[in-house]
């Protein structure tokens, strides 16, 4: 479904700022299945996200999503395959807009945009029905701007969103960092929900390892750029949030020993 | 009498200046000051035609096209070549001005004498009236002819009011109004935001442009000089409407754009009454939409101190 062939990005490059965020990532991802990835900060988790949702070119490698190379598609092209929520539960929704209205964009993502009425009843109707399944009481407020609703009803609605056509992929990145607990536990188990449901092919980047343990069917951990850790099936089924924060504490010991050994032998030989 | 018909017919010709400032800069947050330019270009496309004698509907739509075409360029000025928002404007407007030049052949063409939709109105005006020339409304000599224009430019405001508002709930409208509100998410829907920019700036300058050649044929002239700090008298317009609807919904801002641009017009025509020497329109105009800019933040400011007290 998604095949992603040793790519790299550098940010500033040529720059005395330059920073390699992703160096020779590969990763192939099967039909239904749902890959989790955790990393530190810089790890590259989202620039990952971001480069197979085609937010920028990457420099080198290629990415293929339901089989087509996409790999120099801008975003809004690869918008056909791909559905999207974001950490910023302000980006992924029109705030001026209604609910309605954004539903109505939704339902049409990907495909062309003519003069054709955008809130047909039939689609208000279909609307009302998936929107009282958030359980919000939203369905009553269909007309009311999306700005004037909570972080949590946001993400909501935006998963509801991209999942609205069945996507080739979803990506989340990182979509219940900036909820509230209880907010949180109610977007994941919609998100359960609807990728059971619908059988999407996943890829999510969290923070929590409480969720990475718990969710999905793969995880990937990251670490300057690459990816260092591949845990499937039975392993990852057996995985503990004890464990992720365990294999967390040997990256930063072997990062330190990097760097000790690299005085020592500088005192040593320079 | 006269005078305040006249006010009121040229405030709903301007509202479609203030329509087409209100695409740009409220639904795109795109400062277009293309508009200087392609209002004028509007008036002498028109014109010229008129002046050749084709039909006054006919000319109107080229006038309407020849904008589209401006708003094009400046659209692809800036997502095409990446060139600032307000530098892409300014070079079109710049150059509009040439264009102008060489549509109108000289600074100036009058339209004496030459059958436009203003002459048109009135004589539909005359012919429904049987020949009479004036009627008393409440005590005030009104003349047919000056009625019947007005009349003429409420149906057409009406008329491209109408059809805005259907084009902004369609598919593609809302699309347009959501590149302006939230440009990650409709690209993550799979609109192409460019195109949206483009396509959004040309319908916006097309009405700008039907505006003024409205305005030339209600003037009786179209001059190369007329667009000169038009793009202000819309935004004033535009920011007059908001206070008067003070609401976001899309079909009650066009009619806010519409009522602000007619009282704007008002506020105008009674300041030149009282003695505004006419030199200092454009300044008092800027110092007004100075004001209407800064005065939400100083009301937002001193609330949230007296929330504070």
């Amino acid at each position: 479904m998604l095949e992603v062939q040793a790519i790299a990005k550098s940010f500033n490059a040529g720059t005395p700022n330059e920073v390699r965020s992703l160096r020779c990532v590969s990763l192939r991802l099967e039909p239904g299945s749902w890959v989790i990835i955790i990393g530190s900060n810089g790890s590259g988790k989202s620039t990952f996200l971001n480069a197979v949702a085609g937010t920028f070119f990457v420099d080198e490698g290629s990415i293929r999503i339901a089989g087509k190379d996409v790999t120099a598609w801008p975003e809004y092209a690869r918008a056909k395959f791909v559905g999207r929520v974001f950490q910023n539960p302000f980006s992924g929704t029109s705030p001026n807009l209604s609910i309605r209205e954004n539903l109505s964009l939704a339902a049409r993502r990907g495909r062309a945009r003519g003069l054709g009425w955008g809130l047909k009843s039939s689609l208000v109707e279909k609307m009302r029905e998936e929107v009282s399944r958030l359980n919000m009481g939203l369905e009553h407020r269909l007309e009311n701007a999306i700005g004037s609703l909570s972080g949590g009803q946001r993400q909501a609605l935006t998963l509801l969103m991209a999942t609205w056509l069945r996507p080739e992929l979803l990506l989340l990145d990182e979509h219940t960092a900036a909820l509230d607990p209880k907010s949180a536990d109610i977007l994941i188990a919609l998100t359960e929900q609807v990728v059971a449901r619908d059988k999407l092919t996943t890829l999510m980047v969290t923070h929590s390892m409480q969720q990475a343990a718990s969710l999905g069917d793969r995880l990937i951990m990251m670490h300057r750029g690459q990816i260092i850790h591949d845990f499937q099936g039975a392993e990852k089924r057996r995985i503990r949030p004890d464990d992720l924060l365990t294999r967390f504490e040997e990256v930063r010991r072997a990062e330190q020993l990097d760097q000790t050994a690299a005085q020592m032998l500088a005192e040593k030989y320079i | 009498m006269s005078l305040l018909i006249g006010t009121f017919t040229i405030g709903f010709i301007l509202s479609l200046l203030a329509l087409g400032v209100f695409i740009s800069f409220r639904i795109f947050a795109f400062p277009d000051i293309t508009a200087d330019g392609s209002i004028t270009l509007g008036a002498a496309v028109a014109a010229t035609l008129l002046a050749h004698g084709v039909n006054p509907a006919l000319a109107s739509l080229a006038a309407f096209a020849a904008g589209l075409l401006a708003g094009t360029c400046t659209g692809t000025l800036h997502t095409r070549f990446k060139i600032n928002s307000l530098l892409s404007g300014i070079l079109v407007m710049t150059a509009l001005y040439s264009v102008n030049l060489h549509v109108m052949r000289r600074s100036n063409v009058p339209l004496l004498s030459v059958n436009t939709l203003v002459t048109q109105a009135e004589r539909i005006g005359m012919r429904f009236t049987g020949g009479v020339t004036s009627f008393k409304l409440t005590g005030w000599d009104v003349s047919v002819r000056d009625a019947s224009v007005l009349c003429a430019m409420v149906l057409a405001v009406a008329l491209a009011c109408t059809l805005l508002y259907l084009f902004l709930r369609t598919n593609l409208g809302m699309a347009m109004r959501a590149t302006g509100d939230n440009v990650h998410m409709i690209r993550a829907l799979g609109v192409n935001d460019s195109t949206m920019i483009v396509f959004g700036l040309a319908i916006s300058n097309g009405l700008v442009a039907l505006s003024g050649a409205l305005l030339a044929q209600y003037q009786g002239f179209a001059d190369v000089g007329m667009g000169i700090g038009m793009v202000v008298w819309g935004l004033a317009s535009v920011i007059i409407g908001e206070a008067l609807v003070g609401s976001n919904q899309v079909g009650l801002t066009l009619i806010g754009a519409v009522m602000g641009s007619v009282l704007f017009r008002l506020m105008v025509a009674v300041a030149l009454r009282w003695g505004l020497s006419p030199n200092d329109l454009k300044l008092i105009t800027a110092v007004f939409v100075f004001f209407a800019l800064i005065v939400p933040q100083f009301l937002r400011k001193s609330r949230l101190r007296s929330a504070h007290a």
